[in-house]
């Protein structure tokens, strides 16, 4: 049983810290959010120049051979900073999908350029109906001699206006809940036909609902297996969950440690108010939600990394995302009520932390979503006097 | 990162599990997982074979009887326990005033009092809360007044667990009415059979019977029982409470509580399906259980960095109260599964619920674990 980082991991956490201390001070996230495409491209080509984009994959997939502990170091980090990047619609969300769904050299090239920092990626999955869950597809993909036609709409697509191209969740055969018939496709988003409502999110990122009017794909752009696109979604998804909670751990820290700070500089009735029981109280219960999702989130990344069956995985990764949105919402609202007033205000930052942990709540799932995805992968699995609920049919 | 036990680890736990397979009697067994009350003499008998085995005190050192097991060995060995439905041995004796006894007892206590330890000899029970001092236990009023070679003990100590079982007591008691609060205090092992020494039941709220009152009026006890300085029985006290925390968040304990949980909602007809095939309560009983797992987790990461010998960080701090409201979370689901069964007396379901409140109130409450950790980690 070991916990520790390996030195390669211990160097690369150092260099990632450096880089969110330097390059992301508050006010410099602050004036990236409210830029044309929210966030900066000059800190994406740093980014692919440090590798960061490919350190978790392996060198097959053109990476460098890490895993999912590479990309909980580098989320933790960018929770601590706000980071506004789109690194995991790119590299964790397509990048996941391209790698295990790549069929042909130019799947496999645009993964190399993904890595190389060249082309932004997005996830299009959530509908109109689905809510969170990714095996609800109405968007369809008739055939149009060797191409297929998609018609249909997703909806809160993460910086879909920056990305490149999207990889499309649609159904090819089936029903909208069936397990199967599902097809991952990889469209331009500038391709004819496609519509874009694009927004700014609450917390400050970018986000599209896109609608599809026969979007033509062909039939070189499928990722993986037709029909079976659910398996690949399981792993993107999975991992993106991962790195989520590795974000929410890093933002969960730094409203731990302001809150503290605070507590103990602020003065009322002539003390410092972190001399009062109540709030100290509460102070620990952050301490350890903090610490309650860290540990989750190593579980969780452990899972990632290996060789896990497709339900362990999805058990222990919706474990991991329902304990980190709890602890999260427990620390975010605390550290709002301990700030008091100036919790409140846009110019302070432990509001925006706030926000940006509201969001990573909910984005991937939500914790009803995720209990229930927990107990049904539980009841695949066959564990012991496993719960079988009729809620969830997509694991 | 590597959060897997070792082959070496594994094939211990396999020892564990034999061990307890072969020697626990199904009776106990069936007891422990029904929470029924066990016998004096079956928990003595449980006792002799973990001795016979060498068992009995993992964390005494080597020379007196213990292990020589690693953290993490300990912990599977505490985890087999728990998962194979074992009792725990008694903590007051091999867990709580053994070690003392063994860093700031006499040469003459350790070898008169370590060896009837682990034969089972002696059952040691606690005195340390008294009816007017519960978390403020500094302020305790039991005094033992010097008489020539002895003290002259007179007071009163509460919320003794299997004091009726006992034949020992170690007792917090002021020697120095004159010091401040906390220095006057001795450490003083009673037997109770000493004249004076009497011991009221009390009967707890699930209608069992593990609690006690203790009186002592004019106990006579030589000087020699005093363990360490005189006056410096609060530093042992809290040397004690340490060790008597570490043991309290009994994470696969909960995890075998879970277990009876499901069975119980699997039993429970629902229309046409179980309690267990309900969203609701499913995810209520997921809830639990992935806290749970999230507990384990941070239990795993502070022993493991206890065995790379660093001292543990703040997660180790909050084991006892995250591990107690488990514990609750989970008997109260147990009230709720049994639904009106809950209501009949001959049954543990309700019983569960009310027995476990105590955990969030002993070996330190939780309001106090929290001024403890926002003095100690936070600096508040």
């Amino acid at each position: 049983m070991d916990f520790q980082f390996t030195t390669e991991q211990t160097l690369f956490k150092e260099s990632v810290d450096r880089f969110i201390a330097d390059a992301y001070g508050f006010e410099r996230r602050m004036a990236l959010a409210a830029s044309e495409e929210g966030f900066s491209r000059e800190h994406w080509r740093d980014m692919a120049e440090l590798g960061w984009f490919g350190v978790a994959f392996s060198e097959e997939h053109g990476g460098f051979g890490g895993s999912a502990v590479e990309t909980m170091i580098l989320m933790e980090a960018f929770g601590r900073g706000l980071v506004l990047e789109p690194f995991v619609p790119t590299v964790v969300l397509g990048g996941t999908a391209l790698a295990h769904g790549a069929t042909s050299r130019a799947h496999r090239d645009v993964l190399a350029s993904v890595i190389e920092g060249d082309t932004l990626l997005s996830l299009a999955y959530a509908e109109a109906g689905s809510r969170y869950d990714y095996g609800f597809v109405e968007t369809s993909a008739r055939r149009d001699g060797a191409d297929l036609l998609v018609r249909g709409a997703k909806r809160s697509v993460p910086f879909a206006a920056a990305a490149d191209k999207l990889v499309v969740s649609v159904r090819t055969s089936g029903l909208p809940g069936d397990a199967r018939g599902i097809t991952l496709v990889l469209v331009d988003r500038d391709a004819s036909g496609i519509a874009r409502d694009d927004f700014r999110t609450v917390d400050g990122h970018r986000a599209s609902d896109i609608v599809f009017d026969d979007v033509r794909v062909g039939s070189g752009d499928v990722l993986g297996v037709v029909d079976d696109g659910l398996a690949l979604l399981d792993v993107a998804i999975d991992a993106g969950i991962g790195a989520l909670c590795a974000e929410a751990v890093g933002t969960m820290s730094v409203m731990q440690r302001m809150t503290l700070e605070y507590l103990k500089t602020r003065e009322q009735f002539g003390v410092a108010i972190g001399s009062f029981q109540a709030l100290q109280h509460r102070a620990v219960d952050m301490l350890i939600e903090l610490e309650l999702a860290r540990s989750m989130c190593l579980f969780g990344t452990v899972a990632l990394a290996g060789d896990a069956s497709r339900s362990e995985r999805a058990k222990a990764l919706s474990a991991t995302k329902v304990q980190v949105a709890r602890s999260g919402r427990i620390v975010g609202q605390s550290a709002i009520q301990l700030h008091g007033g100036i919790g409140m205000s846009e110019e302070y930052a432990v509001g925006h932390y706030f926000k940006r942990m509201s969001m990573l709540e909910l984005a991937l799932g939500d914790v009803d979503y995720h209990l229930d995805r927990y107990l049904h992968a539980a009841a695949t699995i066959g564990d012991t006097l496993a719960v079988a609920p009729r809620a969830l049919e997509t694991v | 990162m590597n959060l897997a036990f070792s082959p070496q680890e594994r094939a211990f736990r396999d020892d564990v599990r034999a061990f307890v397979r072969a020697e626990l009697p199904r009776a106990v067994e069936r007891k422990m997982r029904d929470g029924d009350e066990l016998t004096k003499d079956e928990y003595v008998a449980w006792q002799h074979r973990l001795s016979a085995r060498g068992w009995l005190a993992p964390n005494w050192p080597a020379v007196y009887g213990g292990t020589g097991w690693s953290v993490v060995e300990k912990h599977i060995f505490e985890e087999e326990l728990a998962t194979c439905n074992a009792p725990r041995s008694i903590p007051f004796g091999v867990s709580m005033v053994a070690p003392v006894i063994i860093n700031f007892g006499s040469d003459a206590q350790r070898a008169h009092y370590l060896p009837r330890i682990l034969s089972s000899e002696d059952w040691w029970c606690q005195g340390y809360s008294e009816p007017g001092s519960g978390s403020d236990l500094a302020s305790l009023a039991t005094r033992a007044d010097r008489d020539g070679d002895e003290y002259v003990i007179n007071g009163t100590k509460t919320w003794i667990t299997l004091a009726q079982y006992a034949n020992m007591i170690f007792v917090l008691a002021r020697t120095d009415p004159t010091a401040k609060k906390q220095r006057g205090i001795s450490f003083i092992l009673v037997d109770m059979a000493t004249s004076g020494v009497t011991v009221r039941p009390i009967e707890t709220i699930d209608g069992g019977h593990e609690i006690n009152e203790v009186h002592f009026e004019n106990v006579r006890v030589p000087v020699a029982n005093r363990v360490g300085d005189e006056g410096a029985g609060w530093t042992y006290a809290k040397f004690l409470l340490e060790h008597e925390r570490s043991g309290t968040a009994n994470v696969a304990g909960s995890f075998q509580l879970l277990d009876r949980l499901k069975t119980l909602a699997k039993a429970q007809r629902h229309g046409a399906a179980t309690l267990l095939d309900d969203p609701g309560f499913a995810r209520k009983i997921a809830s639990v259980e992935i806290e749970l797992t999230a507990l384990s987790y941070a239990q795993l990461r502070s022993l493991a960095s206890e065995s790379a010998g660093k001292s543990p960080g703040p997660e180790s701090s909050f084991i006892k109260i995250t591990g107690t409201e488990i514990q609750q979370s989970i008997t109260e689901l147990m009230m709720e599964a049994s639904g009106y069964g809950a209501l009949d007396a001959r049954t543990n379901d309700a019983a569960f619920y009310f027995n476990y409140r105590k955990t969030s109130i002993y070996a330190g409450s939780n309001e106090i674990q929290r001024n403890i950790i926002a003095k100690r980690i936070l600096g508040l």
